[in-house]
């Protein structure tokens, strides 16, 4: 159990072919994973969010992915059936995404929504299934779950969706969670509540976690370890808490081009981009 | 400090926004009250539902206040103004996806404020400003869907700008926007400010943001004015309420609790 990484990647590609030419989104990633929290940072065309949707299985068509390795538990995810994936998606692998309104069904109930994603994963009783949901949402720091379980979505602040979200996805505890941007929408007091709750469960049950964040301060103080992504290539593969440390130049920059409470600067360092980073 | 010395060019005093809704009313702004200097870039955080966003709006004459007063150069002004009082005042928004129309060329988008107010020599008037925020000349006729994010706030910040108003209302105008790209508008910003003297307000959640351009910056919450604060006092951790103290602890990133207070709570 110990020697099998949680996940196994290993030259992970994922390519667009439109009009003849072959954008590679991701190229030639390669990481592995244990029980523990894995940030990966990177700009808008970095290849961290298509990381995520190639890990579960959701890299939209034309978009091919093909890696030399990609294991779950030691098991292989290519080439799973859509009928073999329902075995890993939600129920052992799950995703929360940035924008909780559109993922969350916008004509059931919140308690709805959480105890189906129980009762599709565990089955059992709808009494039982309703307590866990009620607890679930409590786990996710709502006051009143009681009174949140009958609201619909519309009905819900930005930040409390995202928390049904959550608890929705990890009702049916998942040994693994992409979190893709997951807290970038919520206030920062919010937000640590919520890394709260996934610190929680990376601590307590074991669970590995991946983060995916445009957000440096964040991840360096939220992840135990962080990969830095720069056109579809991890440019730099540190401990969260050396980033500031950082050695890559364009990890540098990205530090230097984030205006800092702490330390002022008249002018914020531009990045400069050099293409043999991805030669 | 920086306050008291010249006449205010924006005054706002006990400013109250309404809202009503099915269930009631929700009062966005409460009794808020900020004075800027000519010159200043005054800034106001603030989480969700703070009333930051309404509070700048409302100096814009975009929503109705309730009670309270709002002054312009020391003459107060309602939602209803004159071009001149329109024009002194130029609002750049957050979305630059959303506030730019889909079907309308850079030049169409810089030109359209030019006829509004009438102003002469509209070619070169959309030369210099495109120059002024660092746009290309080739991206003239271009159409927003072929801009980047950046690029695009470029051209609201542009379209602002055309108007050579005495104040610019900024609201959260690098939030959507990857770090990089931020702090080449945030350069861009600092140097038009100088360039042109120009007062501001900026409304952003970013604590970073709004200290790297502002002396002093107004707290919001609940839709009151909770603080105001210099950004030497804001970093040195010396606030009055509470409330801040947090906001600027969060704001340093996450920080894990060393006991367990939910022990138990899953299997």
């Amino acid at each position: 159990m110990t020697d099998v990484p949680l996940l196994n990647v290993q030259d992970l590609s994922v390519a667009f072919t439109a009009e003849g030419a072959t954008t590679r989104a991701v190229d030639g990633l390669s990481f592995t994973l244990g029980r523990e929290r894995l940030g990966i940072v990177g700009e808008s065309g970095s290849g961290k969010s298509t990381t995520g949707r190639a890990i579960l299985g959701l890299v939209p068509r034309p978009g091919v992915v093909t890696a030399r390795r990609l294991r779950f538990a030691g098991e292989d995810l290519l080439g799973l059936s859509r009928r073999q994936w329902t075995r890993y998606r939600g129920r052992r692998i799950a995703m929360i995404t940035q924008d909780p309104k559109f993922s969350l069904n916008p004509v059931m109930s919140v308690e709805a929504q959480v105890t189906e994603a129980y009762r599709l994963h565990h089955g059992g009783g709808a009494r039982a299934a309703r307590r866990r949901a009620l607890d679930m949402l409590d786990a996710v720091a709502i006051a009143d779950p009681d009174k949140v379980a009958r609201l619909y979505p519309h009905q819900l602040s930005g930040g409390m969706a995202q928390r049904v979200m959550i608890a929705a996805m990890l009702i049916a505890e998942p040994d693994l969670l992409i979190a893709d941007e997951a807290v970038s929408a919520l206030d920062v007091t919010v937000q640590n509540e919520v890394l709260g709750v996934l610190d929680r469960l990376v601590a307590e049950r074991g669970m590995g976690l991946i983060f995916i964040s445009h957000n440096l301060t964040a991840v360096a103080s939220f992840c135990d370890r962080v990969l830095v992504m720069y056109g579809g290539r991890v440019m730099e593969d540190c401990d969260a808490g050396s980033l500031q440390a950082a050695r890559h130049p364009y990890t540098r920059a990205l530090l230097a081009a984030a205006p800092d409470l702490d330390h002022p600067r008249q002018t914020l360092s531009v990045v400069a981009r050099d293409p043999a980073w991805l030669a | 400090m920086s306050g008291g010395r010249a006449d205010p060019l924006v005054q706002v005093d006990g400013l109250s926004v309404a809202f009503r809704y099915a269930g009631g009313i929700l009062m966005a702004v409460r009794d808020a009250s900020i004075a800027v200097t000519p010159g200043e870039t005054f800034g106001i955080v603030g989480e969700s539902g703070s009333g930051k966003s309404t509070l700048l709006r409302a100096i814009a004459g975009l929503v109705r206040p309730a009670g309270g007063r709002i002054a312009i150069a020391g003459e107060t002004v309602g939602p209803r103004r004159s071009r001149a009082q329109r024009r002194a005042l130029q609002f750049v928004f957050q979305d630059p996806y959303g506030s730019l129309h889909p079907r309308q060329t850079v030049d169409r988008a810089l030109r359209e404020p030019l006829a509004i107010h009438a102003l002469p020599d509209a070619d070169r008037r959309i030369v210099e400003a495109m120059a002024d925020v660092d746009l290309a000349p080739a991206f003239r006729f271009r159409y927003p869907h072929q801009l980047s994010g950046g690029q695009r706030q470029r051209v609201a910040i542009a379209r602002a700008l055309i108007l050579e108003p005495k104040i610019l209302l900024l609201d959260e105008p690098t939030s959507a926007l990857d770090v990089s790209v931020q702090a080449e508008v945030l350069n861009l910003l600092a140097r038009i400010r100088a360039a042109r003297s120009l007062t501001g307000i900026l409304v952003s959640h970013d604590l970073g943001v709004v200290a790297h351009l502002c002396r002093r910056i107004a707290v919001m919450r609940h839709g009151a004015v909770l603080e105001i604060l210099d950004v030497e006092a804001l970093r040195r951790g010396e606030v009055v309420h509470p409330y801040t103290r947090g906001l600027i602890a969060a704001s340093r990133g996450y920080r894990r609790r060393r006991e367990d207070n939910g022990a138990g709570w899953i299997k």
